[in-house]
């Protein structure tokens, strides 16, 4: 067993878990934070990505182990109390979803990338989400979304 | 995922110290391919042994060459100033890998002592004759790199560092598959002080290698046009469910042809 602490979405936890616990089943089933989803086996869709020390990572490759002593930001740990995270809200006003399974991953990559990245072009948010993956809306109104958001949050 | 114990190396002699004590210990780098594989059950391990705390991360400047700790993470090299400068291919290269997720967890000394068939890095380290440091000795490029997933690494020997000798120009240009990312083919040419080489990823059957024919017509002419008249022998090529052994023939010539004229 490993003893895994770690500061999530502000709040000091502790818990002892089997090793090769990864991080997204520490979220989801210890924590029971269960905004951020599994969507694939192949760490290939992006639906469980969350903030590690200020880097999106798929927590569906991290062992929980691994992430110990980290910071980790997920989706419940954005908005303001009541108020929206302006990639939240900008995922809401421009219909950047349908069946909302992708979301949190997505909203997580997007934020990550328009604080680390000024100015960005579209095809570079396009190229900059390749990690998640959207069966429902074809992507567009997802990039519209992260432009909107990138303009709220001064990118 | 079956049932493993994890552990930190707080450094690379105990890093080799666990693995002689594990009977099926596997090192714990960025763990983009081996967390993935393990989760599948395409793998098992009775101990990771993770190389985060061991002191293998940081880019320096050697000179005539630029050094790459084994745990750099590929978004340090792509966002280098130093590998910008130095070796833009190599940052360009390293931009490329993946999604920004892999990026922000995946190294290169994973990426070099897996040396998937398909992966970027190893054609960088042939083409600039880059050199693999380990825990007890120095192995060239040339020598290190001996068949699909298979290198001169020894069971119980750990990668500490890459060193990349500055060329006079490089480009790196691959056809990534549309999944997943992966080089289809992956072409790395490089001019140095002894000529240029050509290495080729994604294609080979025993994984990554230079291609003497495309070598020898960019030495006598170093222009795209130059390789009009070379043969890509396709037997030798991997032919799988995202492509034939012809197309990666031809994906060879014209990736070569494009890193030519963005040299």
């Amino acid at each position: 067993m490993a003893l895994v602490k770690m500061t999530v979405n502000g709040q000091a936890v502790e818990y002892d878990v089997p090793d090769n616990t990864l991080l997204v089943s520490f979220i989801r089933e210890t924590l029971e934070l269960t905004g951020t989803h599994v969507g694939c086996d192949t760490s290939q869709c992006g639906a469980c990505v969350v903030h590690v020390d200020g880097q999106s990572v798929k927590a569906c490759t991290m062992l929980a182990a691994q992430a110990a002593g980290s910071e980790i930001t997920t989706i419940e740990g954005i908005a303001n109390g009541d108020e929206l995270h302006p990639m939240q809200k900008a995922f809401h006003e421009n219909h950047g979803l349908q069946c909302g399974y992708c979301t949190p991953g997505m909203v997580m990559s997007a934020i990550e990338l328009v604080e680390k990245n000024k100015g960005l072009t579209e095809q570079q948010i396009r190229e900059g989400l390749e990690g998640n993956i959207c069966r429902c809306t074809g992507y567009h109104n997802i990039v519209k979304s992260v432009q909107a958001a990138a303009q709220e949050m001064g990118g | 995922m079956y049932a493993t114990t994890y552990a930190k190396a707080k450094d690379v002699a105990d890093a080799v110290s666990q693995l002689k004590g594990a009977d099926e210990g596997k090192l714990l780098a960025g763990g983009q391919t081996l967390i993935p594989t393990l989760k599948q059950r395409l793998a098992s391990s009775d101990c990771l042994i993770d190389l985060s705390d061991a002191g293998l991360s940081g880019i320096s400047d050697e000179g005539g060459s630029i050094r790459i700790g084994a745990m750099t993470r590929h978004v340090e090299v792509e966002t280098s100033e130093m590998v910008k400068k130095a070796i833009p291919a190599l940052a360009a290269l390293a931009s490329g890998i993946g999604d920004r997720q892999v990026r922000n967890c995946g190294t290169i000394g994973g990426s070099v002592a897996n040396n998937d068939p398909s992966a970027c890095y190893p054609s960088a380290l042939l083409a600039l004759g880059a050199t693999v440091h380990t825990d007890r000795r120095d192995i060239a490029a040339g020598d290190y790199f001996t068949g699909m997933f298979e290198t001169a690494l020894d069971e119980d020997e750990v990668i500490t560092a890459v060193s990349f000798p500055k060329p006079e120009a490089a480009s790196y240009v691959k056809f990534p598959n549309p999944a997943s990312r992966y080089a289809m083919v992956g072409v790395f040419v490089a001019k140095t002080s002894s000529g240029v080489a050509v290495a080729v990823t994604g294609a080979g059957q025993d994984g990554v290698f230079r291609h003497g024919g495309l070598e020898a017509a960019l030495n006598s002419s170093f222009s795209a046009e130059s390789i009009d008249s070379v043969a890509v022998d396709d037997s030798v090529l991997m032919s799988d469910m995202h492509a034939s052994a012809d197309y990666r023939a031809h994906l060879i010539t014209q990736m070569t042809k494009r890193a030519v004229a963005a040299c």
